[in-house]
């Protein structure tokens, strides 16, 4: 491993909107423990020939890949094509591969906003999240709150996103796990009748794919 | 009343969602990497159940002080130590001289 193997990264290869900033305790500190611990791992299961630096790479490499983008073309596509949109509801793997989306082994269901259902996702005893769809979560998705709260009074925690969800549409949470982790299809936004299929991917944002926002108004894109 | 542990925490009250987020560090996602591709099916090291059990018995206070990817590294080493696929004295030998070669860089500037 080279020597500035530790050092930041500071491209922003991230897949949002804004630039975030690394987390203060980790810029303040040159070096944790745990960030000791994690890059002596690393070399360990290389010399022991576990793994090949070039894989450790890879990966490293393939999870940057990962975004926000590969999701909103599926929805974006579900809102063009009912068919499809059956299809994503049947099983996320193979319309996902349809798209050249490879999702892995870990299921992903899809479930549809409508006028009478809002849905959100969560995980309260970790973290799951349907990461090769989308992306590594934001943090405070693993935030003690979010977890916490979602489950018990989601129209409140939607409200913290500035999401109001009327009270004649359900609001309904899904708890994900290790083995089941969730993707939502928000509603298509009205006055989007004539957009074509590129136009609509911008409308479709990652919160609105966990559930905690709509997609994007055309006013707003 | 029920009886829950300290990650089981679905349904307690808490403050608001404060919507932070940050760029992953390259360390985060060498710690990322690290539990996946131990993971793999040709592999099969270490699995997500055995890591979420590893985070879920760090403790309390352990878990409350450790941030999200330092719970991973913390719960895959241990997890390591225990299948024998490292030992103690090599992990304290490669952390010893991680740190010497870090500590150098930065007395150096470099």
């Amino acid at each position: 491993m080279s020597h500035d193997d530790h050092d930041h990264s500071h491209g922003h290869d991230h897949s949002h909107d804004e630039p975030h900033p690394y987390q203060p305790d980790i810029e303040d500190a040159p070096f944790t423990e745990r960030m000791v611990m994690a890059q002596a791992v690393a070399e360990l299961i290389v010399e022991k020939g576990i793994v090949s630096t070039d894989e450790m790479r890879a990966q490293i490499e393939f999870m940057d890949t990962r975004e926000p983008a590969l999701g909103a073309k599926l929805v974006a596509r579900t809102w063009l094509d009912p068919e499809f949109k059956a299809r994503v509801l049947t099983d996320v793997k193979a319309a996902s591969a349809e798209l050249g989306i490879d999702i892995g082994d870990i299921p992903i269901q899809a479930i549809e906003n409508t006028e009478d259902v809002h849905n959100v996702v969560v995980c309260t005893l970790c973290s799951c999240y349907p990461r090769m769809l989308i992306g590594l979560p934001p943090d405070w998705y693993k935030s003690r709150a979010y977890r916490s709260r979602t489950i018990k009074e989601p129209r409140k925690v939607l409200e913290d996103f500035g999401t109001t969800i009327p009270d004649n549409v359900e609001v309904r949470v899904h708890d994900s796990t290790a083995d089941l982790r969730y993707v939502v299809l928000p509603a298509r936004p009205a006055g989007t009748d004539d957009w074509n299929e590129e136009r609509l991917t911008d409308l479709v944002t990652r919160d609105s794919m966990i559930g905690v926002s709509l997609a994007k108004s055309p006013e707003t894109a | 009343m029920t009886i829950r542990r300290h990650h089981d925490m679905g349904g307690l009250d808490a403050g608001a969602v404060e919507q932070t987020e940050h760029d992953y560090a390259i360390w985060e996602k060498r710690v990322d990497a690290i539990v996946k591709v131990l993971s793999t099916p040709e592999r099969k090291i270490l699995s997500t159940d055995e890591l979420r059990r590893g985070i879920e018995e760090l403790g309390p206070g352990v878990y409350d002080n450790l941030n999200y990817y330092e719970r991973w590294i913390s719960s895959a080493t241990n997890l390591l130590l225990e299948k024998g696929v490292i030992t103690v004295d090599e992990l304290g030998a490669k952390m010893a001289d991680v740190e010497a070669r870090w500590q150098k860089d930065r007395d150096t500037g470099s």
